[in-house]
């Protein structure tokens, strides 16, 4: 499992140094009344796969979207590679390798699947002429497995289906940083199953990935280190193994009154994820 | 686009061209009103069919065009210099406006570009010294031609050059990384954003492109007609026709664009002659009837319900 090595690091387990992909510097964001994000700081290493977990409404779609430039931040700086990407548009964020699937899946719905990944794979890069993008964007329907549905309208694929071309159209735009929004909602066990190999794949080859997720057991088995939000506030990170009992992530979760209950049946029970 | 629907066009530029060799003073005007409609939804149908955005600005534009070609004109230009200048102004114009308008969406862009033609209706109404006002501006004859019906057909065909022009631009548009993003736009801006399709950028394009050759219609129109007053030129229901045209011929589509304009205007022709009181009521009752037969537009056609049972009645429909 690859090992983050930044300096702050709190897995506390020592792996080769790599170097700082992102770093948030007290991140904020508040929407009118509500305290949307509030000093976030973190920082991800090029090649690790984070998991970003919490409660509904805790402000990490909003990370994301701070993160990737569709909202802009009311407080702190986003640097990528050294450089502040803070004040950066959408459309800019793309094109310098941060690329994002949305939690409702957001096809172009009339054009084809194939159509839908080129376009990716064309405007994440200045240089490639459509031809190009094109032959790209088939590779990347392979790699996830739709090339039998490449002429067909996004519109008529089935939800997992649309989650992998998701994939696809990330892929295409060649990421360094790729943030998975909840690909698993919605999907069965075994489509569960299909897409988690497809993200061990992608991360196998060397992609830095945030994973947004609500199935802890999927966060634990494919995630190197958890990062907690809870009330736009970041409260726990580190080892999977050790953030899912940190007692401020089960009371974020089960609230107070169930946290106590919670302690004593993980000390009876040695460590359950699910 | 594909190969079939260029052929059509060719062939329907074909006979347009060919009017003036059939037709007297009445056919001409017919055939220049035809290609200036077809370059006003052709135009309309970069920011509204294209990137989605429907836009009521085209009365804007060529009340603009008309003004400005108008006025130099008036002034000695030849008609080539005062179209290209028109053109050029235009087209910075319209990518400043839409940088700005095209932050609205839907309804709110459709009532902000409205406003544009008011305002500069206003300001044309406003500047008495340039523009003559309310008085109107008189154009004087050009000097090329000196017949009225040498002139009819001077016009005639620079219309229908400009109308060729209008097609290689915006068919090239069609199929360039810009009509692409375009397209992605359309379909659902903000995953456009995230794949890095600089937005604002490519639709203030298409909103200046939409308005270009609008305006050198509005040049060869004033040159045309010689005399232009603000109502004529900032008509609304030049903002108004181009849509309309456009959805009969099929949302999108550069081919139904110009088939949608020269069908409306042989309604509107053929209504306006035969139904003087009741001209506008039955125009906009055709419409309807037409759009509720084919809502795709006549480029939908062959695979419609209509077609299927007017042409392919007694065979195996195609496709």
């Amino acid at each position: 499992m690859a090992v983050a090595g930044s300096a702050n690091d709190l897995s506390g387990e020592m792996g080769c140094l790599v170097t700082e992909l992102l770093k948030l510097n007290s991140l904020s964001r508040r929407f009118g009344g509500l305290q949307a994000l509030e000093n976030v700081s973190l920082s991800i290493g090029a090649g690790e796969v984070v998991g970003l977990i919490g409660p509904n409404g805790a402000g990490k779609t909003t990370l994301v979207n701070v993160i990737t430039g569709v909202h802009t931040a009311t407080g702190g700086h986003v640097s990528y590679r050294g450089k502040d990407i803070t004040r950066y548009k959408p459309y800019e964020t793309a094109r310098i390798g941060l690329a994002r699937t949305f939690q409702i899946v957001q096809p172009f719905p009339d054009l084809t699947v194939l159509d839908n990944v080129t376009a990716a794979a064309l405007f994440s890069s200045s240089g490639s002429s459509i031809h190009q993008a094109q032959e790209f964007a088939r590779e990347q329907l392979e790699f996830v497995g739709l090339s039998a549905q490449v002429n067909s309208p996004a519109a008529s694929l089935t939800l997992a289906m649309r989650k992998r071309l998701e994939l696809a159209k990330t892929l295409a735009m060649r990421p360094k940083l790729l943030f998975l929004d909840e690909v698993n909602a919605g999907l069965n066990s075994a489509e569960v199953e299909q897409a988690m190999s497809l993200i061990k794949k992608i991360a196998a080859t060397g992609t830095t990935i945030v994973l947004i997720e609500h199935l802890i057991k999927v966060v634990v088995t494919v995630c190197s280190r958890i990062v907690v939000l809870h009330n736009g506030q970041l409260i726990s990170q580190g080892d999977p193994r050790h953030v899912v009992n940190d007692p401020k992530v089960i009371e974020a979760y089960l609230g107070k009154r169930y946290s106590q209950a919670a302690k004593d049946h993980i000390k009876n029970a040695e460590v359950s994820l699910d | 686009m594909s190969r079939k629907s260029l052929w059509i066009i060719v062939a329907l530029l074909g006979l347009l061209s060919l009017l003036p060799l059939v037709g007297g003073a009445y056919a001409l005007r017919i055939g220049t009103f035809a290609s200036m409609y077809a370059i006003l939804a052709v135009s309309w149908n970069v920011i509204g069919g294209m990137a989605g955005y429907p836009s009521f600005a085209t009365a804007a534009f060529f009340g603009l065009g008309a003004y400005a070609g108008g006025i130099m004109l008036a002034g000695g230009a030849s008609l080539a210099v005062a179209t290209v200048a028109t053109g050029l102004m235009t087209f910075v114009a319209a990518f400043i406006f839409g940088v700005i308008l095209l932050r609205l969406k839907g309804h709110y862009f459709a009532i902000g570009s409205l406003a544009v033609a008011e305002v500069l209706r206003e300001l044309t109404n406003a500047a008495t010294e340039l523009t003559g006002g309310g008085m109107g501006l008189n154009i004087p004859m050009s000097s090329v031609v000196k017949s009225v019906v040498g002139e009819a057909q001077f016009f005639f065909y620079i219309m229908w050059a400009l109308l060729i022009v209008t097609l290689i631009v915006v068919i090239g548009i069609e199929r360039s990384k810009l009509g692409f993003g375009l397209r992605c736009i359309c379909q659902n801006e903000s995953a456009a954003d995230m794949i890095g399709v600089n937005s604002t950028l490519y639709k203030s394009l298409a909103f200046g492109f939409s308005g270009v050759f609008v305006a050198m219609a509005g040049v060869i129109y004033a040159g045309w007609v010689h005399y232009i007053e603000p109502p004529d030129v900032y008509d609304i229901l030049y903002s108004v026709k181009p849509i309309v045209m456009a959805l009969l011929g099929g949302l999108g589509s550069t081919l139904g664009a110009v088939m949608g304009a020269f069908l409306f205007l042989a309604i509107e022709e053929f209504v306006w002659r035969n139904l003087l009181d009741l001209h506008t009521g039955v125009l906009g009752l055709l419409i309807v009837v037409l759009l509720l037969f084919l809502p795709k537009g006549l480029v939908s056609f062959g695979s419609s319900w209509l077609g299927k049972r007017l042409v392919w009645r007694n065979g195996v429909p195609r496709d």
